[in-house]
Formats: structure tokens, sequence, C-alpha cells
């Protein structure tokens, strides 16, 4: 006979950090470890030559306004969150969610840009590179927006304040960690192509 | 750090009755949580693929050593694939060895090896009641399952499954005119090895989270048994080097559906052009050699792990070397990582590039060596107990040295333009890492059945099951070598219209009837697997007399490991046959001031830590029981 007992989640787990906080660097890793492999493939591909030169999208430059901004206002959640200021808590998410959304317009146009400049998906690989860049940064972005709606709808429940802050971190710390993949894409874009 | 985990769990009464009711079939067998029993789906999947790609070898085997048999009689199975003249079809020959390796690398050596394991035993051997998250190892699980029912079902379709070979390089793998296989089945396999990138990921890092989170009071990394740390390294390797893959495979699709041209460029079918210019096909090699040589280790890793740990319990003795273990498999790790480019000698890279990723690759060599020099000396004069999980394990030593020796000939640039792609190569890789990491994964298994469940398997079957698969290996890979001197290419469909290759075909017939012989003899391995399940001898507690946490559970733990309070630990796990000790074995459960007649002069002292602990655990017991009350 098969001996059974419960499991049982008290307060003082042993736990050295939050394992799903912890999880979620570990899952920062693994984007990191993609985009760490694509730039270097660029590298690697643009030191063989045949490399088509053209200038970037100056949209980058206002998309890159927007993600800083978004992370500031989220942050500004963040704290106002910490100290039970719930009123800002749910402008700072309102209007977090809104440039998030606004930079993917952004990234969106900036392909629109590149097609004028006839820099296409299909070509040489210079132009594919970029669109393959902005287009996995935009699909985790995504995946933070998600998040931000989450945590946004949860915060009208009222279910985030200084008692209740885990979601808030983990938010707070993918989409800052997103802001600074953009920025370090953007910096090595400008710097090698 | 490590010993600052200084509360318990407590089952109390009232939650007891709570939970007792939850598990259905559904949610016990299939759609589980429990560590142990994903670990358990992790290895009968496992072992399914393995019979799946031994087939295959036997099948390929079948044409490289009787080239002129006439196969009518395998119609039934492989219907078209067998010509009108009774020969198998050249383009299915290299569908099964592509299959052959992606099964035996992906689907066994990593999935079925690190995922039973690292799932059954990390919780079992640190002291937690399940992974971190049970949620997310499901996933990992299922997201397994998708991808094995996937490149299953590519095995079966019209065209034939991927067929450029296991690390399908493009241009072959992205042009969907260059072979059959690398069509639909192309896009299956990358489809499949998408969402196993995926379950990986979600094990791995699961595994790591718990290793570091989750660990019982007093389980120190210095206290950690040896398969921890390497399932936990495996884990960090497969962390790292994975998204690299997707990265590649992503590439390599875009490539395929989309036009693109990251691998391809200059390309003339039929005289004419195709569209595409500006790639780089050495691109794909370095992003997929950044994984592959990683996944080396990824497999090999967790079976070194099993082979300390049963080594050092049926010797009865300490690891030799502890510390240099880990150091060493800590070195093994970071080197992984700066040693790819040593598979794309001859690609047409720099050559001064291949000399540093030479000497980075020799240095691997040191590592491995204080690796084997510790299994040997463990082994020295020990008191050794010949189960057959010992001798799985030994066996792993064996070709841990006999394939490593090829590896110090094939890491060497210069001798590598006389070997590459010869089936030196293949004998080498199969003889370190395939037979290895199949040793260690059949030493796991006769050495944790009993805790998996509950029965013992029989040994004098397992005595038979090794000696024929260790001789049996031997046979098969030995011979290769020389083949492989000879210059006989490997993935060639037929090589004996020359001279100098046809005088092998004796040597290749003997390889191959041992080959059928060795996987015969693997039918011994699952008769004793699924009749020990249901028949085998009941098990006691603690059958091998180990020290490690996971033989404090009750005979079938349930979900939760352990019906009180988690054990501590006060000790490393390798405390066999200490001079004073009445008994040959200290679990690490025994605290160091239970045992002063054994005790070294630096334990004495931790004594005074100690009863500091266990004070403070008993007041908590105390409050606990207070208000169970």
């Amino acid at each position: 006979m098969e001996e059974k007992f419960a499991f049982v989640e008290n307060a003082e787990q042993p736990i050295a950090m939050h394992p799903k906080k912890f999880a979620l660097w570990l899952f920062i890793v693994t984007v990191v470890m993609i985009f760490a492999s694509m730039t270097s493939a660029y590298i690697v591909r643009q030191s063989e030559g045949n490399w088509l030169e053209f200038d970037l999208p100056e949209i980058f430059w206002y998309t890159t306004g927007v993600i800083i901004l978004s992370s500031v206002t989220l942050h500004w959640s963040y704290l106002s969150a910490k100290k039970d200021e719930l009123g800002n808590l749910k402008t700072g998410m309102i209007i977090t969610t809104v440039l998030g959304l606004t930079f993917l317009v952004g990234q969106w146009y900036s392909w629109v840009a590149l097609v004028d400049r006839d820099v296409f998906f299909v070509g040489n690989p210079a132009g594919s590179f970029l669109y393959v860049f902005t287009g996995l940064h935009a699909l985790h972005l995504i995946s933070g927006v998600i998040f931000l709606i989450i945590v946004l709808i949860s915060s009208f429940k009222y279910e985030v304040h200084s008692k209740s802050m885990d979601r808030m971190e983990m938010l707070v710390t993918y989409w800052h960690f997103l802001g600074g993949l953009w920025i370090y894409l953007f910096m090595f874009l400008l710097l090698n192509h | 750090m490590a010993t600052a985990h200084t509360a318990s769990h407590s089952a109390t009464a009232h939650d007891h009755h709570e939970h007792e009711h939850h598990d259905n079939f559904i949610t016990k067998y299939i759609f589980t949580q429990d560590h142990k029993m994903i670990g358990k789906q992790f290895l009968i999947t496992g072992i399914f693929w393995a019979i799946i790609g031994g087939l295959l070898s036997v099948i390929f085997r079948l044409q490289l050593g009787f080239p002129d048999m006439q196969l009518e009689f395998l119609k039934p199975i492989l219907g078209g694939w067998i010509t009108a003249e009774g020969k198998l079809d050249p383009d299915f020959y290299l569908a099964l060895v592509t299959m052959h390796g992606t099964i035996m690398v992906f689907f066994v050596l990593t999935a079925g090896l690190s995922g039973t394991f690292s799932n059954f035993l990390i919780p079992l051997q640190i002291g937690a009641r399940d992974m971190a998250s049970g949620f997310m190892n499901m996933l990992s699980y299922w997201f397994f399952f998708l991808s094995s029912v996937i490149m299953f079902v590519s095995l079966f379709i019209e065209t034939g499954p991927a067929a450029g070979g296991w690390v399908v390089y493009p241009p072959l793998s992205a042009l969907e005119q260059a072979i059959p296989g690398s069509g639909l089945g192309m896009t299956l396999w990358l489809i499949a090895m998408t969402c196993f990138i995926a379950s990986s990921l979600l094990g791995g890092i699961n595994y790591i989270t718990t290793v570091i989170n989750l660990r019982t009071k007093g389980m120190s990394f210095s206290r950690l048994p040896l398969t921890i740390w390497a399932f936990f390294l495996t884990a960090v390797i497969g962390l790292l080097s994975f998204p690299v893959l997707f990265s590649a495979a992503l590439l390599l699709v875009f490539d395929r559906s989309f036009g693109t041209s990251f691998y391809l460029s200059d390309i003339y079918i039929g005289g004419e052009p195709l569209p595409n210019t500006g790639g780089s096909p050495v691109l794909y090699q370095h992003l997929f050699w950044f994984l592959g040589h990683p996944e080396v280790y990824i497999v090999l890793l967790p079976a070194l792990g099993i082979t300390s740990e049963i080594i050092a319990t049926n010797s009865r003795k300490p690891i030799f070397g502890y510390k240099a273990m880990v150091i060493s498999m800590l070195g093994i790790t970071i080197l992984s990582f700066i040693v790819w480019a040593h598979h794309m000698f001859v690609s047409g890279m720099n050559p001064f590039l291949g000399s540093i990723f030479m000497f980075l690759t020799l240095i691997i060599a040191i590592p491995s060596a204080v690796k084997v020099f510790n299994y040997l000396t463990t082994l020295w004069r020990g008191n050794l107990i010949f189960t057959p999980g010992m001798l799985f394990s030994i066996g792993l030593v064996s070709f841990f040295i006999s394939g490593g020796l090829t590896g110090i000939f094939l890491g060497n640039s210069a001798i590598d333009i006389q070997l590459h792609d010869t089936y030196f190569v293949v004998a080498h890789f199969h003889l370190v890492m395939g037979s290895a990491s199949f040793f260690g994964l059949m030493a796991g298994v006769y050495h944790w059945f009993p805790k998996m469940f509950g029965r013992m398997m029989d040994a004098r079957l397992g005595y038979v099951h090794f000696w024929l698969t260790f001789i049996g290996v031997y046979m098969v890979f030995f011979p290769m070598h020389y083949i492989g001197i000879a210059g006989f290419p490997r993935r060639y469909y037929t090589w004996t219209n020359f001279e100098f290759s046809n005088m092998y075909t004796d040597l290749n017939m003997f390889v191959s009837a041992a080959a059928i012989v060795t996987f015969a003899a693997q039918l011994i391995f699952l008769f004793n697997f699924f009749y020990s399940m249901y028949r085998g001898r009941v098990a006691s507690l603690n059958p091998w007399r180990s020290n490690t946490l996971e033989w404090t559970t009750p005979l079938h733990p349930g979900h939760g490991n352990w019906p009180g309070e988690i054990p501590a630990v006060y000790r490393w796990p390798y405390d066999y046959s200490k001079p004073g000790a009445p008994e040959d074995f200290i679990p690490q459960t025994v605290p160091l001031s239970a045992t002063p007649e054994s005790n070294l002069p630096h334990e004495q002292e931790l004594v005074k830590l100690e009863k500091a602990i266990i004070a403070d655990e008993e007041t908590l017991l105390v409050a606990n029981e207070s208000k169970a009350s």
C-alpha cells in the first residue's frame, strides 16, 4: 500500500530566492543566448564581405525613446504599488501598456521604412538580419505586453499592492530586460551596420 | 550561503486529509506533476526511442555489412524503400543514419538520460518535496512527447524523414530539390527539434532552480552527491547552448521557407543559378556546433555523475577526490563552450584558428583524465560489490578511456585531415559518447530501479545483459577504427568500388553481425525491466546500503517524497568504510554527534555547531506539535 501524505506549502520554505523569480532570470539567460548567437552570426557573416550597406530607419530613435519611457513609467507604477498608491499604479500601468503597444507599432513602421529603402527580408543577409533582430525582439516584447496586461488587470482587481508584489517585481525585471535588450540591439546595429 | 535554509516542511494531520483523494489515473500517470512519475515517463519514452534508433542502425548495418543481401523480407515494414531488386533505397539509407543520430543523441541520451535521472534524483537526493515548478516540469515532458510524435510521424511520410545527417548542414538541408529527405521530412525535423529545445529549456530551468533553492537543511554544495553536481552542470550547459541551436534552426527555417540567404550562396541546380546570394554555410556550422559540442557533455556528464555515485557505493569507499571531481566537471563545462570549431577543421576555416581550437580541445583531456584517475583510485582496493549497476559503471570507465584516447587524435587539426568524416570518427564518438552514456543510463536504471518501482531487477539477467553488451560494443566499434584509418568515409551507401576499401568488406560484415547480436542482447534488458516492474523481488529500503537521501524515503514514496519532515543532512554522501564506524556506511542523515567513534578531528569541531542546529529543530518540532493539537 502506497503511503500518501500532503505537500504543505508552509511559510518557512527553505528557499534562497523566490523560485519563480529565479526561473525568470534563467529564462532571461536563454533569451540573452539567442540574441548573443544572432549578433555573433551577424558579425561572422559581415566579416565575409558581400554586405549590403544601408541607413537604419530613423524611427528606431523614436521607438528607443518610447521603450525607455515605458521602463520609467513601469518603474513609477512599481514604486507606487510598493507605497500602496493604487491610483498611481493603475495610471502607470495603463501608460506603460500603451507605450509598449506604441513601441510595437513603431517597430512595424521601421519595417515599412526598410521596404521603402528596398531592403527586404529576402535578399542580402544584411537586411534579413535586421528583420530577424527586430522581429524576434518584437515577439518577446509581445510576451512582455501580455504580461503587462495580466498585471494591469490584476491591479484593477486590487491584487497588486505592497503585500503582493511578486508578479509586479517579475514584470519589472522582464520589462527592463526587454528594454535593455532593445538598446543593446540598436547600439549593436549603429556600430556594425 | 548554502547552509542557511533553516526551515522545514511539515505535513500536519489536517492537511493530510485535504489532499489525500486528489490523485486519479490521469493526474497520477499522465498529466502528473510528480517529479518521480515524470522521470519514469522520460525513461519509458527514452526506451521506446532507443528501440527505434537501434532498429534503424540494424537496417543500415545490413546494407554496410552485406551489400549484396536480398532485403525483400523487410518489405512489409519498409515498403517502397526496398527497391524492386530487393535493395535498400540509397536515399532511405541517408535518412536512416540521420534519424539514428538524431534519435540517439537527443531523444535517448539527452531526454532519456538527463530527463529521467535529473527529474527522478534531484529532489530525492537534495531533500526536496518536488521540483521548483511541477507544472513546468510536466510541460517539459509534454513538449518532449509532442516532439517525439512529430519526429515519429516523419518516419512514415512519403518522401521519408530528414536525410542530411543529424547535423543537417545547409545547403543540403535547406534546398528541397537536394534530396527527398530535405522536403517535408526536414520541416518536421525542425518542428520536432524546436519542441525538443523548449522541453530541454523548461527542464533545465527547473533543475537549476531546484538545486539552488530547494536543498534541505544542511545540504551545502560541498555535500551534494556528485550526481546532483553533474545534473546541475548539465542543465547549465543546456541552458546556454540550446538557445543557440534555436537560432541556427530559425535561420534555417527562414532560408527554407521564406527564401532568405543566411546560409545559401551561388548555388546552381541543373545549370540554373538560385536567386540566393551572400549566405554562408560555415555560419550554420558555427552556430550548430556551438550547441553540438556542449551537447556531447550534456549527454556524457549525467552518465559520469551516475557512475561516480555507483562506483563509490559499490566500492564501499569514499569517492577519491570529491573536489577534484567537481572542479573537473566545472572545467569540462567551461571548456565545452570554447572547442566547437574542432568539428570544422576541414570546412575552410582559417588554419590558425584551427590550431587555437586544437589547443583548447586537447586541454579537455586534463579534466577527463582527472575523472578517470579518480574512478580508478576509488575502485583501487575497494570492497567491490559487482552489482549490474556497478558493472555498467565500470564499463563506462572503460569506454571513456578507449574512446577518449582516439579523441586526442581527432582533436589534432593535422591528423584530422586524414581522419575526418571516416569511420574512425564514428568509432570514437560511439565509444566515448554513445556507449559510455548508454552504459551510464543502464547503470542508473539498474541502480535506482528499486527506488523507482520498489522492486529489484534480476541480477543474473543483468550480468548476462552486461557482458553481451560490453563485449558486443567493443566488437562493433573496435574494428571500425581500422576501417576508418583506411579511409572508409561515413554516411556512404556503398564504398566497395575501390580496392583498398574492398578488403574491409569482411570486417564490415563482422561489425554488422556484432551489432545485430548486441541489439538482440538488449531484449534481455527489456524483459528484465518490465518483468521486474511487476514480478521482481520486493526491494528493501536501502538495497545497496547507500548514504544518499533517496534511500530514506518509504519504499513507494508518495508525492512529496517524505511522509514527515524532510530529513536534515549532516555529512557528505561518501562516508563509506569510515575507520571506527560499526557499519561500512553512514547515511547523510546521521549527525556527526551520533558517531563520535568515527569522527575526524575537524568533524568534532562541527559537532558543536550541529548541536545548535538540532536544538533549533526541536523547538520548531515542539511548536508544530502544539499547533496540531
